[in-house]
């Protein structure tokens, strides 16, 4: 680090460059994209359950083809795949926090967390072909 | 400080006093020192429990929708299994657990706009949340047994 750059304290010089300081690249710029999407999702999430609760619950014991064509129906569908896409990604995002507090050494923790994450890509994958399959072959 | 050198966190518990020499920073309260039936701490680590049985309880909706894509045969499993004592134990458990989590969650929204700090406003809304859930999951089994017995 060169003598010329300003530093915090006359022992621990500034690691940023003069121009991200400038064009205020901080880690703030991203460092709360992980909190917000949390938000975000949830906040999507909150019709999006009560939908299906009270979907599911006033179908208790229907037979197979009524549930399948209720699933099938076009706004369910897409309901249902929005679901789906972002209650996946609000669990992995979850999930990962967990990790994160109680995994140690911290390399146990990032595979954990890369497992979590492929098994929801995998798990949701699987639950979107599903839909897809009920609202346009059925 | 060498003990933690496998692990990067630890360098941010690592800090520097004004004339420069190396401070260790104090690790916040843990979940030894709280009293865990206290509103404030019992209701945070509900939340994450909750949170981590929906987890759980998406495998069973991963079962039931690909089941549904695959046809009356594969249905008829899932049905069973749902119908069964341990199923229906399962289904009531989740419930309580989604509604829990999704109340703590609004409880969590409106902290995070700024409001409901203060402990008797606390202590209120992890009622309400803890009240809710009880009145939302037995709502959402009447709901069922109408369904069911219609």
């Amino acid at each position: 680090m060169s003598e010329n750059y300003p530093s915090t304290t006359a022992h621990q010089p500034r690691l940023q460059t003069p121009l991200g300081r400038v064009r205020q690249n901080g880690s703030a710029k991203s460092g709360t994209h992980h909190w917000w999407m949390q938000r975000v999702t949830s906040i999507a999430l909150l019709p999006l359950m009560l939908w299906f609760i009270i979907g599911i619950a006033s179908h208790a014991g229907a037979p197979y083809e009524e549930i399948a064509r209720w699933v099938g129906r076009p706004f369910n569908a897409v309901l249902m795949l929005l679901l789906i896409g972002i209650g996946f990604y609000h669990t992995a995002g979850g999930l990962q926090v967990v990790i994160e507090d109680y995994i140690r050494p911290e390399r146990s923790a990032m595979v954990a967390g890369l497992l979590i994450r492929g098994a929801c890509w995998v798990f949701g994958l699987l639950c979107a072909l599903s839909v897809l399959r009920l609202a346009v072959a059925g | 400080m060498a003990e933690n050198h496998h692990d990067a966190r630890e360098a941010t518990m690592v800090g520097r006093r004004t004339d420069g020499t190396l401070v260790r920073r104090p690790l916040s309260p843990h979940l030894q020192v709280y009293d865990m039936l206290q509103m404030t701490s019992a209701t945070s680590i509900m939340h994450r429990i909750t949170g981590s049985a929906w987890s759980v309880g998406l495998v069973f909706f991963v079962w039931w929708i690909v089941a549904l894509a695959s046809g009356p045969a594969a249905y008829a499993n899932v049905q069973w299994f749902m119908g069964s004592f341990i199923g229906v134990i399962l289904l009531f458990g989740l419930s309580a657990a989604i509604w829990y989590h999704t109340l703590a969650g609004v409880r969590h929204l409106y902290w995070d706009a700024g409001y409901g700090y203060d402990i008797p406003t606390t202590y209120r809304t992890g009622w309400a949340v803890i009240i809710g859930t009880g009145v939302l999951t037995v709502l959402t089994w009447v709901v069922v047994a109408i369904a069911w017995a219609s």
